[in-house]
């Protein structure tokens, strides 16, 4: 028996699409000197190959949220946790958040936490790859590659880094698409 | 007054006895066993059928903590749980507060102990003054005031001239000296047995030799002096095995173990648990099998129960820092009948270590069922299984690793002087000590 | 009175999870790899611009030392900051404890103050366990040290040490050099090394200084430093007091300096590549010689720095496992 499956996807153009409304984004708003940051993994991932397509020189940097969950007392660290790697000063500077896939708002949430404790930013845009149903938070993203649907246990998972993919699981019985 | 125990399997070692008889009792002693004699009619009867009968059980070392602190326990406390665990006769330990060192005291002892009614109280007597090594006490005076033996207990003898005098002293009155060997320097600060586990928990070990030198000293002493001497609470294979040796070049010499020797090894410190820090620590598995052994082939004379009772708080501490002891008179009957269903000991030489014994020990008319003994008996059930906890238990002192845990093996009634001092069978009869009697 | 039939079972929730830390007896090796592991994320943060995260944030750590140690309890501190908890230092020896009051008394007291965590340091062996045993089950208890018994997160500060330096535990040959017989800090050492899996676990010391039995924890006895250090991977150096000369267990500093000190000349029979480590605070010329403490060899500055990481992967792991029990509980 199989399940309706939902169409993924293809995320070439998806990122092409995203970059164009990034620049456009950035010029118009007139953010000088914008520095790029990818929460780990795959919203690193999704970063550079964002700063690729634009073909601009602009500081990227990791952050890796684990310290800041909410969750850390239910689900215990993770301990293989990345070290955030911010190669450069926040301080009133304009910063450009990625992240793969944008659910729940959480992430996001404990990102923003982690950013201003180095320091104040000027402004933040978020900018997503997609965004699925299942808000917690009243967090949206600034620029957002596609909204995705999902059935009832399914997640989407993004691998790579070349060539980004993106895959489906099916939370009860672990398989992927 | 005529009393029938009928039914029941009577084991008597001092007679060699294991049988199903009954026991005539009469003025508060053994009229006969067996078929009553022609002129007798009971006025009552117990009925023991299923119960094993003994002697009433004697322990050779017992707190009875009075005078002292009485938040610890006291006469009556800890005598009513010494009948609750079958025991008629219990000796009283010297290191009372004050200790027992003048006849005053062993007099307030006795009077107590006789008021309150329930088992024969034997005094031991304080060797020194105030337990401190130094003077000697009345020795004499405190005979006639009544102790059935004299000790040291663990405390250190100013040196081995004085410790020299003191066995001889003794000597002129015939008296029994009981000794807890322990030599203190060696034992300094300890608090568990010098092994692997105490090694391993970071706990300050006393050493085998702490307990064999001291008993190798004595040893050499009472073969010069002539004394009358008893090893109490041996907890290494090696004493044991010195102990033995000397008795066997007939030296006048005996020993007893604490029944806590016999079940728990140092491997029970591994949590920490104070329930087991007693003194002497418990030793190795090879000394504890070597202590059943002994017992098993009549190398050691006696199992006492070392009980020792104290308030919760006194154990509520790490380690080291909670006092040493063990609540045991209301166990020892179920820990003994342990050994017994491992087949490690059989009931003659388990009720002997009891009865007949200690009774040898100290030289005393009692622990047997021989026509004219004292009416001294325990029935008991090693079947019956129950739960020692607040309803059940008598002593002032939980401390003992059996709290809340399912016991086999109990003690069913207990007659002192021919008085039916403690019952829990059914039925129970109308004597005067109703108040020992629980449904 | 109750107690836990095994050390294991007073430190790990029923899934496995920390929420004690008082012995390394009992805990499996996958949970020791797993405070290294998060170790090693905390291990990072310290030379970052940002040194604190709000994992604990809203936690109180009370500090119960009931033993003198500005360092340890310093690292603690510092530890417990750097995770966002609020701080509480209890120097109970000078307070209550010298006017009579009991361990019991004194925990009772601190019920009221709904600490998260203690952190403990006792003179008697068991104070630890004994704590954890009797305090209120929602607060996680970390041994700073019990007597002679255990010092776990040092051990762990060592091994994580050791993993950093040398980077694995297999085939690894170890030598424990000193007074092992009064070192709560070499009991843990050994439960951890040997747990972690090293090849080897050497003891060094003259007859006196070694607990009797010590072997059952698995190590080989050596009172000579030559044979002993041969070509061993690391050398641990042990702090030798100046009380040990009475009671006979050792006639000088002198002579112990000839025979255990760890000089050049004598490192030289550990392999070339070893490491020279020591859990503080170094006795110069009495265990160890000057030149190789501050020398290529030794790592027992970095020592401390690791010390701050694991304390913090120790804590926030005890905080998770007894909010994870008491989410299951409830």
């Amino acid at each position: 028996m199989t399940k309706a499956q939902v169409e993924l996807p293809q995320l070439s153009p998806l990122v092409d699409r995203l970059a164009a409304s990034l620049l456009a984004r950035v010029k118009e708003q007139e953010l000088q000197n914008p520095l790029l940051v990818g929460i780990h993994t795959g919203g690193y991932w999704v970063a550079e190959a964002l700063r690729k397509k634009m073909q601009v020189n602009w500081p990227l940097g990791g952050l890796d949220i684990s310290f800041y969950r909410d969750d850390f007392t239910k689900k215990g660290l993770n301990p293989r946790v990345k070290p955030s790697n911010l190669p450069f000063a926040t301080e009133d500077q304009h910063l450009i958040l990625v992240d793969d896939v944008l659910m729940s708002g959480r992430t996001i949430r404990a990102a923003m936490n982690e950013l201003f404790d180095y320091g104040r930013p000027a402004s933040i845009t978020l900018v997503t790859l997609l965004s699925l149903p299942g808000r917690e938070l009243p967090i949206q993203p600034d620029l957002l590659g596609q909204e995705l649907h999902l059935v009832s246990g399914q997640r989407v998972k993004l691998s790579g880094p070349d060539p980004l993919e993106l895959n489906l699981i099916n939370v009860q019985q672990g398989d992927s698409q | 007054m005529r009393l029938t125990i009928s039914g029941g399997r009577v084991i008597d070692p001092a007679q060699n006895l294991d049988q199903k008889l009954d026991v005539h009792l009469q003025d508060g002693c053994i009229l006969k066993l067996g078929t009553a004699p022609a002129d007798f009619t009971a006025d009552q009867t117990l009925d023991a059928s299923g119960l094993l009968v003994s002697p009433g059980f004697i322990d050779l070392s017992c707190h009875l903590r009075e005078p002292g602190p009485s938040y610890k326990g006291n006469i009556a406390s800890e005598t009513q749980a010494a009948l609750a665990g079958g025991f008629t006769s219990v000796c009283a330990r010297p290191d009372t507060q004050p200790p027992l060192d003048s006849p005053a005291v062993v007099r307030v002892v006795r009077e107590k102990a006789e008021a309150v009614g329930q088992v024969r109280v034997l005094p031991v007597g304080a060797l020194t003054q105030g337990l401190e090594g130094q003077l000697l006490t009345n020795l004499s005076g405190l005979q006639a005031a009544g102790c059935v033996a004299f000790s040291n207990l663990r405390a250190a003898i100013q040196d081995n001239l004085v410790l020299r005098r003191c066995m001889e002293y003794a000597a002129t009155f015939d008296l029994l000296l009981v000794f807890y060997p322990e030599e203190s320097s060696l034992a300094a600060g300890g608090c568990a047995h010098e092994g692997a586990m105490a090694s391993q928990l970071g706990l300050q070990g006393i050493p085998e030799t702490a307990e064999t030198l001291a008993v190798a000293q004595n040893l050499l002493l009472i073969e010069q002096t002539g004394i009358r001497a008893h090893f109490s609470h041996l907890s290494s294979a090696r004493a044991l095995q010195l102990v033995s040796e000397a008795r066997q070049r007939g030296l006048p010499v005996s020993a007893d173990v604490a029944v806590s020797h016999l079940l728990y090894t140092d491997r029970q410190l591994e949590d920490f648990d104070s329930n087991f820090h007693l003194e002497p620590p418990l030793r190795s598995e090879t000394d504890r099998q070597a202590l059943i052994q002994g017992l098993a082939r009549g190398e050691l004379q006696a199992v006492s129960s070392g009980h020792l009772p104290h308030e919760q708080a006194a154990k509520m501490a790490p380690f080291a820092a909670s006092e040493p002891g063990i609540s045991s008179l209301e166990t020892l009957l179920p820990q003994l009948l342990s050994l017994v269903e491992e087949n490690l000991l059989d009931y003659s030489a388990m009720l002997a270590s009891l009865t007949s014994g200690p009774a040898a020990v100290l030289g005393e008319k009692l622990g047997s069922l021989k026509p004219g003994m004292p009416a001294d008996l325990t029935l008991f059930d090693p079947e019956k299984t129950w739960l020692l906890n607040e309803q059940s238990s008598y002593s002032a002192g939980h401390n003992t690793p059996c709290w809340n845990r399912e016991l086999k093996g109990r003690v069913m009634a207990t007659l002192v002087g021919g008085e039916l001092r403690y019952s829990i069978l059914g039925d129970p009869l109308t004597t005067q000590a109703e108040k020992a009697v629980k449904a | 009175m109750t107690y836990p039939a095994n050390p294991r079972d007073v430190q790990l929730t029923a899934d496995g999870q920390l929420k004690h830390f008082l012995s390394i007896s009992g805990l499996p090796k996958a949970l020791l790899t797993e405070i290294l592991d998060t170790a090693e994320s905390f291990a990072n943060m310290g030379e970052q611009s940002v040194k604190k995260v709000p994992l604990l944030r809203g936690k109180t750590l009370v500090n119960l030392f009931f033993e003198n140690s500005t360092r340890t309890r310093a690292t603690f501190e510092l530890a417990a900051k750097r995770l966002s908890a609020d701080v509480l230092n209890l120097d109970i020896k000078t307070s209550s404890t010298a006017k009579g009051e009991t361990l019991m008394d004194t925990l009772q007291n601190m019920e009221a103050m709904h600490a998260d965590l203690f952190v403990v340091r006792h003179a008697d062996s068991g104070a630890a366990h004994f704590i954890a045993s009797q305090v209120t089950p929602r607060v996680a208890i970390i041994n700073a040290g019990d007597g002679r018994h255990a010092h776990p997160t040092q051990a762990m500060l060592d091994m994580f040490t050791i993993r950093r330096h040398k980077g694995a535990f297999e085939g690894l040959k170890v030598a424990i050099v000193g007074d092992i017989l009064h070192s709560r800090v070499a009991r843990s050492q050994i439960r951890a090394l040997n747990t972690l899996g090293v090849e080897e676990v050497r003891l060094v010391a003259p007859n006196t200084l070694l607990p009797v039995g010590i072997e059952e924890l698995g190590v080989k006895i050596y009172t000579s430093m030559q044979e002993g250090i041969k070509d061993v991977d690391v050398v641990i150096m042990l702090r030798l007091q100046k009380e040990r000369m009475t009671g006979a267990l050792l006639p000088s500093e002198s002579e112990y300096y000839r025979l255990y000190g760890l000089t050049t000349e004598k490192l030289a029979y550990a392999h070339p590549e070893a490491i020279v480590m020591h859990p503080g605070p170094i006795n110069r010329g009495v265990e160890i010689e000057s030149a190789v403490a501050d020398g290529s060899r030794s790592v027992i500055l970095q020592q401390v720095g690791y010390g701050i990481a694991i304390r913090m992967a120790v804590m926030s792991m005890a905080v998770s496992g007894q909010t994870q029990e008491r989410a299951q509980i409830s």
